[in-house]
């Protein structure tokens, strides 16, 4: 028999190697690590943005930034917070755990992975030169036309900001074809898509959401490029063109974007909840079909974003109508999850802490969501503060929650150490207390009138003290995120070795050592349920629906039963990432840096596209002598 | 009709209630700070037909999620307190995959709520969208970048920021913007709807309720969006009468003011009927010292404040098209007093 991994086995770590080996690598666990890393520092910044936005508002005509400083802000903390940490925060996960758990050693298109995450890098780089040229975009995340219009926009704000969108749109759209192969093609033998764990199914649909929404607002980027760079019309009234179609293509990808950042949050939860409760996931088929339900509606609600632009009732009807029908699906998922917690063993653990918290929070956010579903409550509600309360329950109590909970969960898994438990659950409650002191709040601001995106309010109004409530809840909030971070830290530093499988999990990447090895399986396995691991560990439990009476997937050996050859480093993925954001960027300096960057891409492609895969110098893993 | 006052509120009302959660959720002392004041911005003091409308379904759709809300939360927490591993808990739990008949229960108990919101939502969506009654008045509202411009075609007024409206007559506002997005919002009044470049937008509501309300842009426009208010004043008929004789009755000029006015530029942009000033690119001046706010609602109408704004408006109203004159004091004090005397 194969010895079960244990945590005495050293493989050279994954993660030692030059910065070179950084620059080039291929392998989806480092990808993944740059992503995650990279989004936590960005929500660093997003969150000093959030910070500056509520010193200005503590107080009634508040002058710690000026009008223009103040839209700039928040227009900044919008985008930085969708694109530079939710986005890639899931991509990191989705990065690290998507072969892990569906047993295969690699991506679909390894070097294109590594191009997309260059890519948004450099996307997210270019988004912020901005601020280093005084001149960062200020007419909002949405950036609705025609304020966004060379005649009312002349600066480069909106420029950095179309670009850069543009360009991390590649890398979106590159990633969203490399997943949707990888979960579909690249599954282990047995595991059947009705075997495929939840948060890869989540997963699936957040890319199939990418492939179908980002075309539409990268069309209404070209529209507003050529609108600031060539002259054309399309969002200029006077010309015929008309600043409501922006609105339609923003929101027609906006929505589902709304899905796409809470997807992934609703798959981690799906994990973790029956990994504590020690039981399967309550009605697995019903949570995956309402994933897939809430992915398909979420395409035909976009226009619940447009009750005040004057619609007419036919439309007002059908978009509220079709909103309020998410709620359905939505609530079958709470439901299933309250159902796998009910008579369970909970094991109460800080990713328990994070998921509970997270599922608590996102009712809010959904119930409020209902309301401004209801078109005529909407002409209220519509951008005053309790559209900022309602969205931020959805995406800090529903997606930081979530995404942080999958951040301990798989911290172990992925560092190979364990995270503090006392300090974990310290910073779980900070952060809860400090969200709702923040955000509760802005629900009564947004009933007392309190209009969205203004820089300064009068004194008088009946919104100081839910104000300055909101600005202490955001330093305590703030205090929570510090906590968070001190115990990544300190676990990197001095934290206690991980078990292969900490948590007693049930899915495949529990079944080799924390952190993997580079090659992630020695034995790809097979799959005979969707908890093969735990059927292995426990055995046929009375319910066969989802597995047959076969047997489990064992842990993997500690070394490679068979010659395993994985995909070899290139650098090409950068240059040509460089190449295009230079190509974009470019665009508002002069056409030689278009070229320069054009040049670079074409070339970069064309060495990328006559590399072979596998060549001398590519890792290859023998089987270890006598192991056969 | 309700009474002017707002006082005192009804537990029933949603804000109400909310209140009474947050008292209980946020502690007692804050939120009661919270109702001592009289929020005229307030969504849910409704002062219009239109406002209670949005009302009638708010509470509706309030009372349903405060339920589901107490409901889920509750199954939530007694999950997590009765079903947390205790030490004897060995082994593990029963291994339960699902069941399908409580899929299909709340999958229908949830299709079944929503029923009873979406109902109200339609029949609202089309109530406050029909046409107008044929007793109203007619006004043409026209945003800019960051103020509001006013006319009452039929009664051949045109003026800014400030709104006159008699009371329990319908308001029919033709909604159109001379630069950018905006959106009109008087929260007492009712919903807020957009001013579109290049296409007429309406918003019809009848006061029910004689008072000021303030209002705000709510659609990002630009640097000065947060200081794009305006104030509408709901009046008895009679008030409303005299208001309508007093715009249209030709402002007496004082030759000396009027000469400074043309002669600093003001005239570029600004017009005053029955003078050589016909500029269409500021607000009309004609009856400015009617009106009780300037700069669209930032300030009173005061000699100080309005000295002030001529000293510098860039430093009230950031961006501002309005450009700093480099005025003498003198100057200023006697457009001060020349504007002020426009009534």
């Amino acid at each position: 028999m194969n010895a079960a991994p244990t945590d005495t086995v050293q493989h050279e770590s994954i993660y030692s190697g030059s910065i070179a080996s950084w620059l080039t690598t291929v392998d989806h666990k480092r990808i993944g690590v740059m992503y995650g890393a990279t989004a936590l520092l960005y929500f660093i910044v997003g969150g000093v943005e959030a910070l500056i936005i509520r010193l200005q508002l503590a107080a009634p005509e508040g002058a710690v930034v000026g009008a223009d400083a103040y839209n700039q802000l928040f227009t900044m903390h919008g985008t930085t917070m969708v694109f530079l940490v939710l986005m890639p925060l899931a991509a990191a996960m989705f990065n690290f755990l998507i072969p892990l758990m569906v047993g295969a050693r690699d991506v679909a298109f390894p070097r294109l992975n590594a191009f997309s995450f260059w890519t948004w890098f450099f996307g997210a780089i270019l988004l912020n030169l901005a601020f280093f040229v005084n001149q960062a975009p200020d007419a909002g995340w949405f950036g609705y036309a025609n304020l966004t219009s060379k005649q009312y926009n002349p600066g480069l704000g909106i420029d950095f900001w179309v670009l850069s969108l543009q360009i991390m749109g590649i890398a979106s759209i590159a990633s969203g074809v490399n997943f949707t192969v990888t979960a579909l093609n690249m599954r282990a033998p047995g595991m059947s898509l009705m075997r495929m764990p939840l948060f890869v199914w989540m997963a699936l649909i957040v890319q199939i959401l990418m492939l179908l929404a980002f075309p539409a607002i990268t069309v209404g980027l070209i529209f507003l490029l050529f609108d600031r760079f060539f002259d054309t019309n399309f969002y200029v009234a006077a010309a015929g063109g008309t600043p409501v179609l922006w609105q339609h293509l923003f929101w027609i990808f906006g929505h589902p974007e709304v899905y796409i950042l809470i997807l992934p949050s609703f798959g981690i939860v799906s994990e973790i909840l029956p990994t504590f409760s020690r039981k399967p996931l309550f009605g697995a088929p019903f949570v995956i079909f309402s994933g897939i339900l809430i992915g398909f509606l979420g395409f035909g609600v976009w226009s619940h974003h447009m009750f005040t632009t004057g619609l007419g009732p036919i439309a007002d009807t059908a978009f509220s109508l079709g909103t309020m029908l998410i709620a359905i699906p939505t609530g079958v998922k709470i439901f299933n999850w309250i159902g796998t917690l009910w008579g369970g063993h909970i094991v109460m653990r800080t990713p328990l802490y994070f998921a509970v918290g997270m599922v608590a929070l996102f009712i809010v956010g959904g119930l409020s969501g209902i309301m401004h579903a209801s078109a005529p409550i909407d002409l209220q509600q519509h951008d005053s503060y309790f559209v900022v309360a309602h969205l931020h329950y959805v995406f800090f109590g529903g997606t930081v929650f979530g995404l942080l909970a999958g951040v301990c969960y798989w911290w172990p898994k992925v560092t190979g150490r364990m995270l503090g438990e006392g300090l974990g659950k310290l910073s779980f409650w900070v952060m809860f207390l400090g969200m709702n002191l923040t955000f509760f709040p802005m629900h009564f601001l947004g009933l007392d009138g309190m209009a969205r995106r203004i820089y300064t309010y009068p004194a008088g109004a009946g919104w100081e003290q839910w104000n300055l409530m909101a600005t202490v809840g955001a330093f305590v909030l703030t205090l929570g995120v510090l906590l968070f971070y001190v115990n990544l830290v300190r676990s990197l530093r001095s934290g206690e070795a991980a078990t292969p499988d900490p948590w007693d999990g049930a899915t495949l990447e529990w079944s080799m050592s924390s952190p993997p090895p580079e090659y992630n399986f020695a034995v790809i396995p097979t799959v005979n349920s969707a908890r093969p691991l735990w059927l292995h560990k426990y055995g046929p439990t009375r319910d066969i629906s989802t597995h047959t009476r076969e047997d489990g997937t064992p842990p993997q050996p500690d070394h490679p039963v068979e010659r395993i050859e994985l995909p070899s480093p290139s650098h090409w993925p950068l240059v040509a990432a460089a190449g295009l954001t230079l190509a974009g960027g470019g665009t508002m300096v002069g056409l030689l840096p278009v070229l320069a960057g054009v040049a670079v891409l074409v070339v970069a492609v064309y060495w990328w596209a006559f590399q072979p895969l596998e060549r001398p110098g590519n890792p290859i893993f023998e089987p270890a002598r006598g192991t056969e | 009709m309700e009474p002017r006052s707002p006082q005192p509120r009804s537990i029933s009302s949603g804000r109400g209630l909310c209140s009474a959660v947050a008292l209980l959720v946020l502690g007692g002392s804050l939120a009661a700070c919270g109702l001592a004041d009289v929020p005229d911005w307030s969504t849910i003091q409704p002062a219009s037909d239109l406002s209670r409308s949005i009302q009638d379904v708010y509470k509706t759709v309030w009372f349903w999620t405060a339920g589901i809300f107490v409901v889920v939360e509750l199954l939530l927490v007694y999950a997590i307190i009765r079903y947390r591993r205790r030490p004897g808990d060995s082994g593990v739990p029963d291994q339960v995959h699902g069941f399908t008949a409580l899929e299909i229960a709340w999958t229908l108990v949830p299709a079944a709520i929503l029923f009873f919101i979406a109902i109200p939502t339609v029949r609202t969506i089309f109530e406050v969208q029909q046409k107008p009654p044929a007793d109203r008045i007619e006004i043409a509202v026209i945003g800019h970048q960051w103020w509001w411009e006013f006319e009452y075609p039929d009664l051949g007024i045109v003026t800014a920021n400030e709104l006159h409206l008699p009371v329990g007559r319908t308001a029919n506002l033709a909604l159109a913007s001379a630069d950018v997005i905006h959106s009109f919002w008087v929260p007492r009044l009712g919903g807020k709807r957009d001013l579109n470049p290049g296409s007429e937008n309406k918003l019809w509501f009848t006061p029910d309720s004689v008072g000021v309300f303030i209002g705000q842009c709510a659609e990002l426009c630009g640097t000065s969006h947060a200081n794009m208010r305006l104030k509408v004043f709901v009046e008895t008929a009679d008030s409303f009468d005299a208001w309508v004789e007093q715009q249209r009755r030709p402002a007496v000029q004082d030759s000396v003011g009027l000469q400074a006015f043309l002669s600093s530029g003001c005239a570029a942009c600004h017009a005053i009927a029955g003078t050589p000033a016909q500029a269409k690119i500021g607000p009309d001046l004609t009856k400015f010292g009617s009106r009780s706010t300037i700069a669209s609602g930032l300030l009173a109408n005061e000699p100080d404040q309005l000295a002030a704004w001529l000293r510098d408006p860039e430093s009230i109203k950031p961006g501002v098209r309005m450009p700093n004159l480099n005025l003498s004091e003198e100057r200023i004090a006697s457009l001060v007093a020349y504007l002020r005397s426009l009534r």
